[in-house]
């Protein structure tokens, strides 16, 4: 053949473009504090979305506090438990999560899986990172402004957010909104980076369908939240109107306080549409790393190929299409046309399909697997169980005649905790132990790790299982303290009592894993290059942690896709990425 | 060739057409989009969030309008101008908008000569294009004031529905505020084309990045969203 569009004997395609030279940090400050190197972004980004995060724990034990013993503590009144609750929420779902899997560990691992240098605009991406902690500075400065943070619930509907009698009416709310526009622009400016870095800087041989499901969770989710965030930036862009220019976007003529409030004329369930455009697609925005990392912590630790690769791509794509239409199955109590709740229950379970899929294709990669229980394969093990739960449970709540009864229970803090709160977690902890060998060159303490993973795991499941049921018997959520109520049997005060319990040993026993990240980081074990023996590109790199630029001299390239794992024949039992084929096989190519 | 498994055997050198040609590309390694640049195709995708943004303003007024249960001001009325004793309708609006118009005509213009290297040439319709982008968020201050004397406030208006003022300037306003940002975007780069900067490949200042012309053509594409946008809000605001 004359048409042979390959360089010669190594059988893979010419670089269709010079490689652009990066930025080189000549100080101190340019190379740790202010640097644009995506590695050095993604564990800035880390580290101030777990510190926000930790003030969301402590927030969710003086919930717990209150809710397992209420008039015990009478350093929580009303105001400050619904202050908790918002900020408890808002965090753990935008400022932790969103940040963590698509600032952090996108950051880390895009252009090391891809095969690339860096991001494709690193200046911008400081900047993201920037912004994003501007946006967190903001948010935690509402914790001391007069009248504190916002009370309104994270999902700050209209009209209560931003009427006087719900706490953080004066400045809470005006800062709660400016942090998420901050946050937005922030996460638009890294989001770009990743898009375009996976579709247009890869390395040579590394084709869409041999990108490692990590990449494709984190990308998918990319795309699906710069298209989902602008709805959140309109509604906080209005909302804020509202407050500060008496505008009636949202506002219905009402009476506030015992007079008729300036405003006329608004729609509250807009607010909703808008929120909810932007908040489904938010749970997979968190979800889809998460599975896109998972499949890949269960094949390197069972050994064994991904079950279905194609199969867990295409799910990917169309859990995230899928979750532009399905937004309305959040207000199906909201006072919407009725009839609409019919095609949101369809499109909402119908989403089982392809989640399903994943959790066999799971399950199948499993089977017969040779079956490693490190501490991430438990992490991701977990992950699997409590997915499955809190995923089961949104069948109950996806359909409407059932979701009316149980609307606003604690089944629904049950479901939602288990299943984008924990599920994702599990993920994120297991993420850590398997990737911090890679960023600091040293081990995580196994037992330590082991201790970790059962305490988080049975402790999980003690405290949400349980809400189920106290659910199901009609105890509200949200609630500061529930009273004398006569459908509430004693029972349920002990279980309430019970959780607070377990919620404050798992919340302290995260301190074990925050000690063993500290102390492994200078006692840990050496790590080598590629402690798991695994075969994506981040753990070829010629330097550990990679140094600046990645791949030394030469970018890598691919073979093969990332799953050649106990591959029959072979001499080891995976095959990186960018191992070339055996050179017979070339020449058999080459010469036909 | 034999199929290996471990080459690219979707990938032919000569490009394929169409649809197969697309199938072809996201199939290929390197780049899902072959001949554009980074930059190029980062635009593209910030104009694509971008247009969630406009869109959902767009709809969110839309609902306002259609459930208010006051009458809407009726926007040729509001919009009108006495010329020389003449009432007529929209007028304002319609020379605002054939400005903002010609200014993507002058830009498609000034890509043009970037690429051909005429720094000059594109320096100059890059200034007229900004200068047509001032004129527009000019009128669009006049059209403001305009109002505001006449009443017209964010919460409150002489001639019905409260969300008209609310929408109208919340609307313009970030639209405005796109072009503006546009305008200051084209005066930097016409600086940078007029002082040859991408004729020595002179280093930005804080990307420390060479720079080509192609960023004449990524303005572009921002430039002409802004207008397309504009058209939208004119036929669903003014004309509706």
């Amino acid at each position: 053949m004359v048409d042979i569009p390959y360089e010669g004997i190594r059988g893979i395609p010419p670089a269709e473009v010079p490689e652009v030279e990066l930025y080189h940090p000549r100080s101190w400050w340019t190379r740790y504090v202010f640097s644009q190197d995506a590695k050095v972004i993604a564990i800035q980004y880390s580290l101030t979305a777990t510190a926000i995060g930790l003030v969301a724990l402590v927030l969710s034990w003086l919930m717990r506090l209150q809710l397992g013993f209420p008039g015990t503590f009478s350093f929580i009144d009303a105001n400050q438990y619904l202050q908790f609750i918002t900020m408890h929420g808002m965090i753990m779902v935008i400022y932790l999560l969103t940040a963590l899997f698509l600032g952090g560990f996108g950051n880390y691992l895009i252009p090391l899986m891809v095969g690339a240098r860096d991001m494709v605009f690193p200046y911008v991406n400081m900047l993201s990172y920037w912004v994003y902690l501007l946006a967190v500075l903001v948010l935690a400065s509402t914790f001391f402004v007069p009248g504190g943070p916002t009370g309104a619930g994270w999902t700050l509907y209209p009209p209560q957010a931003i009427l006087s009698g719900t706490p953080g009416q004066d400045w809470g709310i005006i800062l709660m909104m400016a942090s998420l526009i901050l946050f937005i622009i922030g996460f638009t400016m890294g989001g770009l980076n990743y898009v375009v870095t996976v579709l247009q800087a890869r390395t040579r041989g590394m084709t869409l369908m041999r990108l490692p499901l990590t990449v494709w969770g984190i990308f998918t989710a990319t795309v699906m939240a710069l298209l989902a965030f602008p709805a959140l930036f309109v509604a906080s862009v209005m909302l804020l109107l509202d407050r500060l220019l008496g505008t009636s976007f949202f506002m219905p003529a009402l009476v506030e306080m015992g007079t008729l409030s300036k405003y006329g004329g608004g729609s509250p369930l807009l607010f909703q549409h808008l929120f909810w455009f932007f908040g489904h697609p938010e749970v997979y925005i968190v979800a889809l790393p998460a599975f896109g990392i998972v499949s890949d912590l269960i094949s390197t630790h069972a050994r064994k190929n991904i079950f279905g690769y194609r199969m867990m791509v295409w799910a990917i794509v169309a859990i995230g299409a899928l979750s532009f239409i399905v937004w309305a199955h959040h207000m199906y109590v909201s006072g919407m046309f009725p009839q609409f709740g019919y095609f949101f229950a369809t499109t909402t379970l119908i989403i089982a399909i392809p989640t399903a899929i994943k959790v066999y294709n799971w399950v199948l990669t499993l089977w017969r697997g040779d079956i490693h229980l490190t501490v991430p394969m438990l992490f991701a093990l977990g992950f699997i169980i409590t997915f499955v739960n809190g995923g089961l449970t949104g069948l109950f709540l996806g359909n409407v005649v059932v979701d009316v009864p149980l609307s606003d229970t604690m089944f629904v803090v049950a479901h939602f905790h288990m299943v984008m709160g924990v599920a994702p977690i599990m993920v994120v902890l297991g993420a850590i132990y398997h990737w911090y060998p890679k960023v600091t060159g040293r081990m995580l303490n196994e037992a330590l790790g082991k201790f970790h993973f059962w305490v988080t795991f049975l402790g999980a499941y003690l405290i949400f299982f349980p809400m189920h049921y106290l659910g199901l018997l009609g105890v509200p959520r949200r609630y500061f303290e529930l009273g004398d109520a006569t459908f509430i049997p004693s029972s349920a005060h002990s279980l309430n009592a019970f959780i607070s319990v377990v919620a404050l040993t798992v919340g302290f026993s995260q301190m074990v894993f925050l000690f063993n990240l500290a102390w492994s980081l200078f006692k840990g074990e050496a790590s080598g290059g590629n402690p798991w023996r695994a075969t994506t590109l981040e753990w070829q790199t010629p330097e550990t942690p990679p140094g600046h630029g990645n791949w030394g001299k030469e970018l890598p390239v691919v073979y093969r896709w990332a799953y050649d794992y106990s591959v029959p024949g072979a001499a080891e039992d995976f095959i990186p990425q960018n191992q070339p084929p055996r050179a017979t096989q070339l020449a058999q190519g080459a010469a036909s | 060739m034999a199929e290996t498994v471990l080459t690219n055997p979707g990938q032919s050198p000569a490009r394929l057409e169409g649809w197969r040609g697309i199938a072809a590309d996201w199939a290929s390694d390197q780049r899902a989009f072959k001949n554009v640049s980074w930059g190029k195709a980062m635009m593209w995708i910030f104009l694509l969030s971008d247009t969630f943004i406009f869109s959902c303003f767009l709809l969110s007024y839309m609902t306002a309008r259609m459930s208010t249960t006051v009458p809407w001001p009726n926007p040729s009325e509001v919009f009108a101008l006495n010329i020389g004793g003449n009432h007529i309708p929209l007028i304002l609006i319609a020379i605002m908008t054939f400005v903002l118009i010609s200014s993507s005509g002058t830009m498609a213009m000034a890509v043009n000569f970037g690429y051909r290297r005429d720094r000059v040439r594109t320096a100059i319709l890059m200034l007229v294009t900004a200068a047509f982008g001032a004129t527009f968020v000019g009128m669009q201050a006049f059209e403001w004031t305009k109002l505001i004397m006449e009443g017209v406030r964010p919460w409150g208006n002489p001639w019905g529905a409260p969300q008209f003022g609310a929408s109208f300037f919340m609307i313009t306003g970030f639209h405005g505020t796109h072009v503006t940002i546009g305008v200051i975007f084209l005066i930097a780069i016409a600086r940078k084309v007029f002082r040859g900067d991408f004729d020595v490949e002179r280093r930005g200042f804080f990307t420390s990045r060479k720079g080509y012309y192609e960023i004449v053509e990524i303005t572009g594409l921002y430039w002409h969203f802004v207008d397309l946008v504009w058209v939208f809000i004119f036929a669903f605001f003014y004309l509706w």
